[in-house]
């Protein structure tokens, strides 16, 4: 776990704006008490038989598999913050399980609310080739495991909002424009309205850090996976297309105060000796825009992108090889953010003033071959 | 649910509030889109259709399609237990359950009928299922109107049909 995952090195993706792509699907086993229902004794019998399934996948192959009791709170922590585990199967001990695949572009929850949750992440916008993947791995162990079904109802699921398909499509975005330009409420709100839910970083009920936003879909019964994967495909691209018109708006109109939030974001975060999470998220943010829009050096967005995964609690605390009180975070957060940030060249600006006639190719660096 | 005007599945669940109740139609697509329940702009129709069928339109109890039971056979689970946390226990829960779970998808979900992946192996199983069910009514059948050879012959077929099920 200490290695990043493969989406954060981001390969070959173009992810400026879509971070990533997630797709879940829940199965449950036929006529056996769902996790929440069934006794412990069950829970355990039901968890060995799907968790030797599991890892003999060959997707899984090398990969990592524990009970959740074997873990120590802060390795489940981890893995919560690296979204391979939900925060409700981290309050989970005996009969319950996660097997990850060696790249974390796959993992499979074992007794979480459901029997499993299979999960396949993304770089970029690529719910297709996510669900490509998982219905392959979810065909294979269909073949081992009865998974309740039933005609009308679909995949049957402990909670019938996720009966039918037991899919959740969702893409993580950067919205950092949209926020700043102050358009991002109406955004999220058409969202809305078309049936689709908008959540923070880590699902439901938390605010949003570092304008990341997820979108999922809700309603999971009665249209074809096919169907909601392209609504929601539909639906990203044009907030994509949004949040890069923000972000050409705000160069366009006023180049100097953008360039003033990018370079204080810059200097904040090389020097400052304290940050709570909250404000390390929303400067690494302006950095990673910056960088999406040509102020850094290649690779400055998967610097942003590590950093934003480093700095939180279980991460932090990993890299101290301790536990920390809140103060002791602050401090060490800041420590590997300025670490980082030595290696980081300062950002290419060149301030604009009434004096240069209009010659807008002297905004210097400003390229937009990452757009 | 059958539709309450003809014998199809019914899809289409319609509630109306009203004076002192509501009041309740279940129908089939068909039946519904030639009374112009699917049409968003024609409620009008609706009032019409529920007047001229009183009988069909009775106020109810709380929600109650089909028969709910109070608890489901295989794991215990009980409608009390469904109500407080949303959540059901085993996968036989809905068939227990499901005239109370109905009602509430079409709030939750773009329809009440699967429409997405369908586990291999298991459209062969379905269609076996259904053809196990239809021969199964036509025994009955067979048996009130006292036809007994074809009983006997169905009987066969149906022992044959259900060990290969099972």
């Amino acid at each position: 776990m200490k290695h990043p995952a493969d989406w954060m090195i981001g390969k070959n993706a173009k992810n400026e704006v879509v971070i990533t792509s997630r797709i879940r699907l829940a199965r449950n086993l036929h006529n056996v008490s769902f996790p929440g229902w069934a006794k412990k004794a069950e829970r355990i019998e039901s968890m060995q038989l799907m968790r030797e399934k599991a890892e003999a996948l060959k997707a899984m192959k090398n990969g990592f598999s524990h009970e959740l009791s074997d873990l120590e709170p802060l390795q489940k922590q981890v893995l919560v913050e690296r979204h391979l585990i939900s925060r409700e199967q981290a309050a989970r001990g005996q009969g319950s399980a996660a097997v990850v695949n060696r790249g974390q572009r796959l993992s499979l929850m074992i007794n979480e609310e459901d029997h499993l949750r299979m999960q396949s992440i993304r770089a970029g916008l690529h719910l297709r080739d996510a669900h490509k993947l998982l219905s392959k791995v979810d065909g294979e162990l269909e073949k081992e495991l009865q998974f309740a079904y039933d005609d009308e109802l679909g995949y049957l699921t402990a909670c019938p909002t996720n009966l039918g398909t037991g899919m959740r499509a969702s893409a993580m975005l950067h919205l950092p424009a949209l926020v700043l330009t102050e358009q991002i409420g109406q955004v999220l709100q058409a969202v809305n309205k078309i049936g689709l839910a908008v959540r923070g970083l880590f699902g439901e009920g938390t605010e949003s850090l570092g304008h990341l936003f997820q979108i999922s879909n809700q309603a999971t019964l009665g249209e074809s996976e096919d169907v909601i994967i392209s609504r929601l495909e539909r639906v990203i691209a044009q907030i994509e297309t949004h949040e890069t018109n923000a972000r050409l708006k705000m160069l366009e109109d006023e180049p100097n105060q953008l360039s003033n939030k990018i370079g204080r974001a810059y200097g904040t975060l090389g020097y400052a000796t304290m940050f709570e999470s909250k404000e390390a998220f929303a400067h690494i943010s302006l950095l990673r825009m910056g960088a999406a829009m040509g102020y850094f050096p290649k690779g400055t967005m998967q610097i942003c992108d590590s950093m934003m995964m480093d700095i939180q609690p279980a991460h932090l605390q990993l890299h101290a090889g301790s536990k920390l009180v809140p103060e002791e975070r602050d401090l060490i957060r800041a420590e590997i953010l300025r670490s980082r940030l030595q290696f980081l060249d300062a950002p290419a600006i060149n301030i604009l003033t009434n004096d240069i006639d209009g010659d807008h190719d002297s905004i210097g660096n400003l390229n937009f071959e990452n757009e | 649910m059958k539709c309450e005007l003809c014998e199809n599945k019914a899809t289409v669940f319609y509630m109306q509030a009203m004076q002192g109740g509501q009041k309740k139609i279940v129908l089939c697509d068909r039946c519904a889109e030639e009374r112009g329940l699917l049409d968003p702009d024609a409620f009008s129709m609706v009032s019409i259709l529920m007047d001229e069928t009183p009988e069909q339109a009775q106020p109810i109890q709380p929600v109650s399609l089909a028969d709910v039971a109070q608890s489901c056979e295989h794991c215990g689970f009980t409608i009390e237990d469904y109500r407080k946390v949303g959540r059901l226990g085993c996968s036989q829960c809905y068939d227990a359950f499901r005239g109370e779970i109905l009602p509430a998808l079409t709030k939750m979900h773009h329809g009440v009928m699967h429409a997405g992946k369908v586990p291999s192996g298991m459209a062969d199983f379905i269609a076996l299922r259904k053809k196990l069910e239809k021969m199964q009514a036509d025994l009955a059948k067979a048996i009130e109107t006292e036809n007994f050879e074809e009983a006997v012959s169905l009987r066969d077929e149906i022992k044959e049909l259900e060990a290969e099920l099972s």
